[in-house]
């Protein structure tokens, strides 16, 4: 049934059709709306039977999570930032222990200085965890991505991370088509776990494991990455023939038809970036869009053959690594090793900083000529950043940086963009 | 596209105005986007939500910087925020204050705009009057589709009565309907002069 939906709101009716029997989360911006349309689903009994526990903490979450799942019970569990770190410790054990717990990510920037605003730091942050992580584009895809992740969590007993952009899709409010119950069914059986904790047989999950057979349980790890990069293309092309539509998968391609620069990008951005490209196309740029919905496991083949062609890549990335720099770039380089092309790291649309389509216009454009350096970050104000550095350099006690430079700037709150 | 940037502050509701009026827009079989500006949450600090109307879907998801219509919905912002920034010669202009549009002070602002796509409307009195709260939304909605004929009054109310019930929808849809006539007759007495 279509609906004009929060996006928040579009994804808890997709979880509630999952029939998810153990719900325990902890509120954070952005990510509250979606626990609390769940919370609110268990009270009314529409989503029955299911157990909705407020627990203490992030930590707490996932360790319940783990708890329920590994008794048998379908868990999910949503999360952002800060939250999502403090329970990093049991992110990576509900990998390690195999237990198919989905958790959305409601993507926002990582402190200090805090900011409740979008960027993918907080999965990026977790990226080697175990889990498979899928980045929505749209409303649409995050409720859509949010079944295949049961279906694709449960048949790998693999955790899965479901990247929506904080704000940008969680409190967008847009036409979404919201399958029935009888779809959903159709789609998703039920949980049949390969390990239960049952006091009729008891065994135990999660025994210390030594030098001897360490490394053989991580590379199952591996291997049951591998076996997803086939599952999740072949979930999603059931899902188009059950639903009517095209989502999921593990990559987007858009207008590569002899493209000789090739943007990549995960998550909402897509969606600014598309509009520019047909732009650029009008004019005869030959440009082209790869949306990556799989960051892990990373589709290194598809990625490849995807780039048959392409001259050279942007890879706009909605994180960084100080010292590094671009997240997905290193991945995108590894996929092109045999046939080098430059790739060009873009940090993007840092906590919450829009990334407009004036400013992609230019940047695309750069791109596309090879003006590009090794490292880009879009719109920086470097006056701002010149002028600290200098602070730092006048004096030892220059003071806190975030708040010299809020102070440089001024009022804020005046601002459209 | 058509694409509306709403000022307003804190606790006022701009972010459920920009979702009613892309509900209303839905409601037509238009696509819709509406979104806020996603600054921390405080009663009476300057807030910013969006609305965008297409007849194919929309996928730009960056903030409006050129709107088509602006809708103030605290006239005391006019002075403080940049809330014109990004305005074109045609953009359609509502603005929320009991008094008229000439005592605002904006000619340095609308030289090269047109006039009769910049009015007033009383919708905060509307409000208190039909609802008994000083959220100007419905009122300013209503208003909306009598200035720029995007969204049908009806779509509106239908919006209204899908997201409330009870006093609360019976008093937005009255407070909008109020203001659709009134902006109606604002128009029709700046095509006559």
């Amino acid at each position: 049934m279509l609906k004009q939906i929060e996006g928040s709101r579009a994804v808890a009716e997709a979880v509630a059709l999952c029939r998810p029997e153990v719900i325990c989360a902890y509120p954070i911006t952005p990510q509250t709306h979606i626990v609390e349309a769940l919370g609110a689903a268990v009270k009314r009994g529409d989503l029955a039977p299911c157990e909705f526990i407020n627990v203490e903490s992030e930590f707490a979450a996932m360790s319940v999570a783990i708890g329920a799942s590994a008794a048998g019970a379908r868990a999910y569990t949503a999360t952002a930032s800060q939250g999502l770190l403090y329970m990093s410790e049991a992110v990576y054990n509900a990998a390690g222990l195999g237990l198919p717990i989905v958790m959305t990510v409601a993507n926002r920037a990582i402190g200090a200085p805090i900011n409740i605003w979008n960027d993918h730091s907080d999965s990026m942050s977790q990226r080697d965890a175990g889990w498979i992580q899928l980045y929505a584009e749209t409303s649409q895809e995050a409720l859509d991505l949010h079944i295949q992740a049961f279906r694709i969590a449960e048949e790998l007993s693999v955790p899965v991370m479901v990247c929506m952009d904080g704000f940008l899709l969680t409190h967008a409010c847009e036409r979404a088509d919201i399958p029935t119950q009888e779809q959903v069914d159709g789609f998703l059986p039920g949980y049949e776990p390969r390990q239960v904790l049952d006091p009729a047989e008891p065994v135990s999950i999660g025994a210390m494991v030594g030098p001897e057979a360490f490394t053989e349980v991580r590379y199952l790890a591996q291997a049951r990455q591998l076996q997803a990069l086939d599952l999740i293309p072949a979930v999603a092309g059931e899902f188009e023939r059950g639903f009517g539509r095209d989502s999921g998968g593990l990559l987007r391609p858009y207008r590569l038809d002899e493209a000789e620069t090739v943007v990549i990008a995960l998550g909402s951005v897509q969606g600014t970036i598309k509009d520019v490209v047909d732009e650029l196309r009008a004019g005869g740029m030959k440009i082209g869009v790869l949306g990556i919905i799989s960051f892990r496991p990373f589709p290194f083949d598809a990625v490849r053959a995807a780039l048959n062609g392409a001259s050279r890549v942007i890879a706009i990335e909605r994180a960084f690594a100080p010292g590094s720099g671009g997240i997905v770039t290193g991945d995108i380089r590894s996929a092109l090793l045999q046939h080098p092309v430059p790739v060009y790291p873009v940090i993007a649309g840092l906590g919450g900083r829009a990334v407009t389509s004036a400013s992609l216009r230019g940047l695309l454009a750069d791109g596309h000529a090879g003006a590009l350096g090794p490292l880009t970050f879009l719109d920086l104000n470097t006056g701002l950043v010149e002028r600290e550095l200098a602070r730092t350099r006048q004096a030892r006690r220059s003071g806190p940086a975030a708040e010299n430079m809020l102070r440089d700037i001024g009022a804020v709150a005046s601002r459209i963009g | 596209m058509f694409q509306v940037r709403l000022h307003g502050r804190g606790g006022q509701g701009a972010v459920t105005t920009a979702e009613l009026l892309s509900v209303a827009a839905f409601n037509e079989g238009k696509h819709a986007q509406a979104f806020p500006s996603f600054g921390s949450e405080r009663m009476g600090a300057p807030v910013m939500a969006f609305c965008r109307i297409d007849d194919k879907p929309i996928r730009t998801r960056e903030p409006v910087g050129h709107p088509d219509a602006l809708i103030i919905q605290d006239p005391t912002l006019l002075h403080q925020v940049e809330v014109f920034s990004g305005l074109l010669p045609g953009s359609f202009m509502l603005i929320n204050t009991p008094g008229g549009f000439e005592d605002l002070g904006l000619d340095d602002y609308i030289r090269a705009m047109c006039r009769d796509r910049l009015l007033v409307v009383p919708a905060t009195r509307m409000a208190l009057e039909h609802l008994g709260r000083p959220l100007p939304g419905a009122a300013l909605l209503g208003g909306f589709a009598a200035l720029t004929g995007q969204v049908r009054v009806e779509s509106v109310i239908a919006a209204i009565n899908e997201r409330f019930s009870g006093k609360a929808a019976d008093g937005n849809a009255a407070a909008a309907r109020e203001a659709f006539e009134f902006v109606k007759a604002e128009r029709e007495a700046l095509a006559d002069a």
